[in-house]
This record gives C-alpha cells, sequence and structure tokens, in this order.
C-alpha cells in the first residue's frame, strides 16, 4: 500500500512538471546553499588545523594582555622586552629557541615600484623555529642583529613586486625614512588559511625595527619552540610561571599575558569558521522554511483543482486516512526530491569553492543525511495542513465539484 | 449483519438542500425496503430526488431526518470510516456522470476500488481486464476517459463498480448515453450478475424498457415513492 501510495505521488508529481520544479526550487535552493556553506566550512577548518600542524605543533606564542579581559588590556598591560626572550631560553628547559616578533603594515619602495608590505621585527631564530629557509642570499649576521644594522629578507611576493623575476640581493630598498639592503629572500609559502599573503613580508633585525620604525623596546609577541616529543603544555606552565614572577604578579591575580600553542590557536580560528558557518547556514535554512510554505501553497492549489478526484476516491472506498496519507506523501516525495536535488546542487557548488579557495573538499555526511531528512520533514510539516483538508473533503460536495 | 434485517431499508427519510428560501426537499418522508437478491428500478420525473436517494443508499451522504439502515444498522450511527468502509466492502456505483479519474487509463480506473482493498497489483490489472472485457471494452483499457465515448465511459464505470465483487450495485442511468444494443447488453449483464453472483441491484432508469429488466418498479415524484411494485410490463424481459 505504502508503495502504490508513492507511486501515486511520482505520478502526479511528474504529472505536472513545470510546477512541481518551481514547487521544489526553495528547497533546493535552501538545502543547496546549507550544504554549499557548511561543506566550504569545514574544509576550510580542517585547511586552518593543516596550517598550522605545517607552521608546527610545537610553537607556543606569548602575547601581553590576558585572555580573560579582552584585547583591550593588551594596550594597557606591559610590553615583553627582548630580557623575557633571553629568559625564557636561559631558565626552561625542553625549549628549542625562542625568537621576538613586532610587526607593522608599510609601504616598502624600490626606484619607481613601490608596495605595501608587513614588515616584521625579529631575528634568525624565528625562521628556525617556524622552520622557514631562504632560498637566496643569507640570513642575517650575528653583528647586524645586535648592532641594529639596516638589512633586510624579504618574501616572494615582495620581490614580484618590487624586483619582477630579477635577483633583489644586494639592492636597496626604502621603509620610509629607513634604507636597508636586501640580504636574503624567503622560500615561497603561499597564502595561509585566511587567505592571507604569508609570503608579503619584510623582515628586519629586531633591533632595527626597535630604534627605526617603531621606536621603542617593546616586543610584541614571543615565538617559543619547544623541543621535538616534550609536552608544549608543560613548557606553556613554566613560561606561564616564569612571567608571573618577571612581571612581579602576586598570587591570586589573573596574568597579564597570554600563553597559545598552536593547538589553541587552531581551534580558535576554527571557532570562528564555525560561528561564519552557523550564521550564513540560519539564513539558508530560513530560505529552507520559504520553500517549505511553497510547497503548502501548491499542495493546497493542487487540493483544490483535484477535489473531484477526491471524491471519487473516497466513493469507491478510500478511508479519509488513505486520502491524507496520498496528499501527505505526495508533499514529502516533493520535498526530498528537492532536497536531493540541493543536496547533489550543494556538493557541487562546495566541489568548486574549495577548488577556487584552495581548501579541501570534506563532506560531511552527518549534514548531508541531516539535510535530507530535514527536507523530509518540510514536507511532513507543510504538506499535512493540505493533505487534512482534502481527507476532511465531503464526498458529495467533492463528486459534485467542477 | 446477518438476520432477518432487510438489505436496505429507508424510514421516512428526508433529505433537505439548502436553507430557508432556497430550502430544497430532495428526499420528503420517502419509505421502502430492499431484500437482497432484488432487482429494482428506480424511475420518476427529473428532480424526483432519485440520485438523491441513491447517494444515501450509496453512504455518501446522511438523511436530514428519518432513518436508513443497511442490514439493520442505522448508518447515522457509523462515522466516516465505518462508512468509507460500508462502501469499499458492499456497494458499487455507476454514477450518472460516470465520474471517471479523467487523467487515467480505463485500466487504471476500474482497478481504484481494489487498490484500497489491499489487492496486489498484478491481481488488480488482471481482474481489471476482465471487467473490461465484461462490458465490451477489450482493447480499450489504455484509453484515458477523454479518448472514451460517453457510452464507452459509461461501461468503464460499469466496470468499476463490478470489480469489488460488491453486494450491491447502485446505477444512475446506466444506460443513458448507450443505443438499444448496447443497453441490451449492458442489462443483461447487470440480470447476470443478479441471477448468478446475488447482487442486489438498484438501478434508476428512465427508460420503461429498461425498468422491464427489473423485478420492482419505484416510481418516485417530488421525493416521494408514489407507486411501488412490479414494472409495467411485469418484468418481462427476465
Ligand atoms: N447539492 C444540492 N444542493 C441543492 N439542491 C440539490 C442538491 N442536490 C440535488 N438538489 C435538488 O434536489 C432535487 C432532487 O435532485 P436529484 O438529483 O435527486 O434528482 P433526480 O431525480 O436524480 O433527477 P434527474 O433525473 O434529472 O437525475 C432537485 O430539485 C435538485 O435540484
Ligand atoms: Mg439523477
Amino acid at each position: 500500500m505504502i508503495w502504490e501510495t508513492i507511486r501515486l505521488a511520482v505520478q502526479a508529481i511528474f504529472r505536472n512538471t513545470m510546477r512541481s520544479v518551481l514547487t521544489v526550487l526553495g528547497i533546493v535552493i535552501g538545502v543547496a546553499a546549507v550544504i554549499a556553506m557548511v561543506t566550504v566550512g569545514e574544509g576550510s577548518s580542517s585547511q586552518v588545523t593543516a596550517d598550522v600542524e605545517k607552521l608546527g605543533t610545537n610553537i607556543v606564542m606569548i602575547m601581553p594582555g590576558g585572555m580573560e579581559q579582552g584585547p583591550r588590556t593588551q594596550s594597557v598591560a606591559e610590553a615583553f622586552k627582548l630580557k623575557d626572550v633571553e629568559a625564557i631560553i636561559d631558565q626552561i628547559g625542553s625549549v628549542d629557541t625562542a625568537a621576538p616578533y613586532a610587526q607593522t603594515s608599510m609601504t616598502a619602495i624600490y626606484g619607481p615600484e613601490s608596495t605595501t608590505t608587513q614588515v616584521v621585527g625579529t631575528d634568525n631564530r624565528y625562521l628556525d623555529a617556524v622552520d622557514w629557509p631562504l632560498v637566496m642570499g643569507r640570513a642575517f649576521l650575528n653583528t647586524e642583529e645586535t648592532s641594529g644594522r639596516p638589512v633586510c629578507i624579504i618574501g616572494e611576493t615582495v620581490r614580484q613586486n618590487l624586483f619582477g623575476n630579477t635577483n633583489p640581493i644586494g639592492e636597496t630598498i626604502r621603509l620610509s625614512s629607513l634604507t636597508c639592503e636586501v640580504v636574503g629572500l624567503l622560500e615561497a609559502k603561499g597564502a595561509s588559511s585566511f587567505g592571507t599573503d604569508q609570503d608579503d613580508v619584510v623582515g628586519l633585525p629586531i633591533k632595527t625595527f626597535q630604534r627605526r620604525i617603531s621606536g621603542s623596546s617593546d616586543v610584541a609577541m614571543i615565538f617559543v619552540a619547544v623541543q621535538d616529543g616534550k609536552s608544549t603544555d608543560r613548557v606553556m606552565g613554566e613560561i606561564k610561571a616564569l612571567m608571573r614572577e618577571r612581571r612581579r604578579i602576586s598570587e591570586g591575580e589573573e596574568d597579564d599575558f597570554t600563553v597559545m600553542d598552536m593547538k589553541q590557536i587552531a581551534e580558535m580560528l576554527s571557532g570562528i569558521t564555525d560561528v561564519l558557518t552557523g550564521l550564513l547556514s540560519a539564513v539558508a535554512a530560513v530560505s529552507l522554511l520559504v520553500g517549505g510554505i511553497g510547497i503548502m501553497n501548491i499542495m493546497l492549489v493542487s487540493v483544490t483543482e483535484r477535489t473531484r478526484e477526491i471524491g471519487i476516491r473516497l466513493a469507491v472506498g478510500a478511508q479519509s486516512s488513505q486520502v491524507l496519507m496520498q496528499f501527505l506523501v505526495e508533499a514529502i516525495v516533493l520535498s526530498v526530491i528537492g532536497g536531493l536535488i540541493g543536496i547533489i546542487l550543494g556538493l557541487v557548488l562546495a566541489i568548486f569553492a574549495s577548488n577556487m579557495m584552495a581548501i579541501p573538499f570534506a563532506p560531511n555526511p552527518a549534514v548531508v543525511g541531516g539535510a535530507f531528512l530535514f527536507s523530509a520533514v518540510v514536507g511532513v510539516v507543510f504538506g499535512y495542513f493540505p493533505a487534512r483538508r482534502a481527507a476532511r473533503l465531503d464526498p458529495i460536495e467533492a463528486l459534485r465539484h467542477q | 449483519m446477518a438476520g432477518e434485517a432487510p438489505l436496505i431499508e429507508f424510514r421516512k427519510v428526508t433529505k433537505i438542500y439548502g436553507q430557508g428560501e432556497a430550502e430544497v426537499r430532495a428526499l420528503d418522508g420517502a419509505s421502502f425496503t430492499i431484500k437482497t437478491g432484488e432487482f429494482v428500478a428506480i424511475m420518476g420525473p427529473s428532480g424526483s430526488g432519485k440520485s438523491t436517494a441513491m447517494n444515501l443508499i450509496g453512504c455518501l451522504d446522511r438523511p436530514s431526518s428519518g432513518e436508513y439502515l443497511f442490514h439493520g444498522v442505522p448508518v447515522a450511527s457509523l462515522d466516516r470510516n465505518q462508512r468509507a468502509l460500508l462502501r469499499r466492502n458492499y456497494l458499487g456505483f455507476v454514477f450518472q456522470g460516470y465520474n471517471l479519474l479523467a487523467r487515467r487509463s480505463a485500466l487504471e480506473n476500474v482497478e481504484l476500488p481494489l487498490i484500497y482493498k489491499g489487492i496486489g497489483r498484478a491481481e488488480r490489472k488482471q481482474r481489471a481486464f476482465e471487467a473490461l472485457s465484461k462490458v465490451g471494452l477489450k482493447g480499450r483499457e489504455h484509453h484515458t476517459p477523454s479518448e472514451l465515448s460517453g457510452g464507452q465511459q459509461q461501461r468503464v464505470a460499469i466496470a468499476r463498480a463490478l470489480i469489488a465483487n460488491p453486494d450491491v450495485i447502485l446505477a444512475d442511468e446506466p444506460t443513458g448515453n448507450l443505443d438499444t444494443k448496447m443497453s441490451r447488453e449492458i442489462m443483461q449483464l447487470l440480470c447476470d450478475l443478479n441471477d448468478n453472483e446475488g447482487m442486489t441491484i438498484i438501478m434508476v432508469t428512465h427508460e420503461e424498457d429498461m425498468a422491464e429488466y427489473a423485478h420492482r418498479l419505484i416510481w418516485m415524484v417530488d421525493g416521494k415513492v408514489e407507486r411501488d411494485g412490479k414494472p409495467s410490463g411485469g418484468g418481462g424481459k427476465r
């Protein structure tokens, strides 16, 4: 009997193909949007995780400003100094190396060419820590680092923008009032998971940066590389204790700095994508709702048009519940077909988007299954009212209907 | 449902359509009983309430007042679903206006009652083919009503009414659109069902000729039973 009902529903749907297509459009768009959104969202999350892993799971970052008090405190909290970097290296075991890090956005000029780029003050230990090799020239010399010489290492994008494909080593570029010599070229890394170009960078010795660019001895961030196989959690705990002591934070007071490892950063970043995905999916869900109302509308029209048919069925012995089932199943089949088309369309869209954004295509079976179920539920909910109307028709009135 | 109770009993049945000024007494205190195995013709002028009586007998509608007993059971006491089951299991309709599903083939129209009886596809098809050939529509199984003549549509309606082997066939002018030869064949078919299968036949007709096939004639005027007895020719056509 149920197969009979489904067969009947499919027949009824294909009898008026054009109308059926328009009816399910809302469901198709809603489901496609949800599927595409979630799939791309999960793809970029897993890309973030992969990127962070590439950066090194052994990296720990230290910033001024407490996590709990919010980012506002970052400016209030006392900045780190170069001495803090040395203290970490000297006093904490299991640390491979540590490096200062400060950064600002500036225009770099070479002859007639200019480009806006990220200028970073750090030292060779940073390149070690994040495992970033040079492809041309050399790293900073010890003397250049200690005396703050005007030399720089540039990323591939800066080289492209200023020098084209010519050799930049030995040339001088201008950063505001600072003229510095290019001594090294970094290996190209490509875009990070957030589309920021990691190769759009000019690196200076931290002392040069402090003296000539920021004009203060502050260090915005400290990168610490933990020795392979050692627990970052333990090192983080030790760093916290050391920093509390150095910053004279008394017992019971909150940290005025933040220590994070890459795992936490990855979680934070994918948290952001999750929120975005959630928001967009909510919008898409609204369109599913609208699609459901569309189905209800057309089913009501269909019940009116087919009043005589309903009368005939009742006259030959159909029970109300069977008529109800007939129309309910029709609504469900309609919305499920819409759901299936939407799922396929959404996955195709996600494949395209993933390709374009260079992230992995990560379809989630649970989400696909959920969307399918949801479209069936839409059919039940919005098909019920028209179906009940059909089931309650009076047989004689229905037969008399023209 | 067994016992001595007659198959169909109308006790002062009245059916009123509309209200106030527009009130129409389609049936006005009609009483009669029909026993199992009878072949009854109902005649009367247009508007005398014949179709109304058929709809009531067929449990498609309910009396405004008076009582209708089917196998001794007051139909008024049955709910919607029970009346649907009663139609499904005991009654077969041939409507005045055929009432076929417009976009379905003859075969699909005829098998319709069997769907609701829960009979499987293969058996349904086979029985529908048989029923259609009984009414002389062999080879027309896959035509839709719009591809059939009025008489052919009427025969599809008859096939649909008899396919489920009902106890009672209610036929509202089953030969209204048929020529004399076809009419005779249909009447012969109804007589066979009556004689051989023991089906009770209740038939509305405008033609004296057709009424001669019945055992009994109920003559209606203005919603009342005016005469109830043998057809004028004594039912000589049997
Ligand atoms: N649904 C309805 N609403 C209002 N009046 C109705 C309705 N159905 C029937 N009538 C009226 O009831 C009366 C009896 O109608 P009915 O259809 O029973 O007549 P009939 O004897 O079958 O006529 P015919 O021989 O023309 O088929 C008519 O006057 C008709 O106008
Ligand atoms: Mg009539």
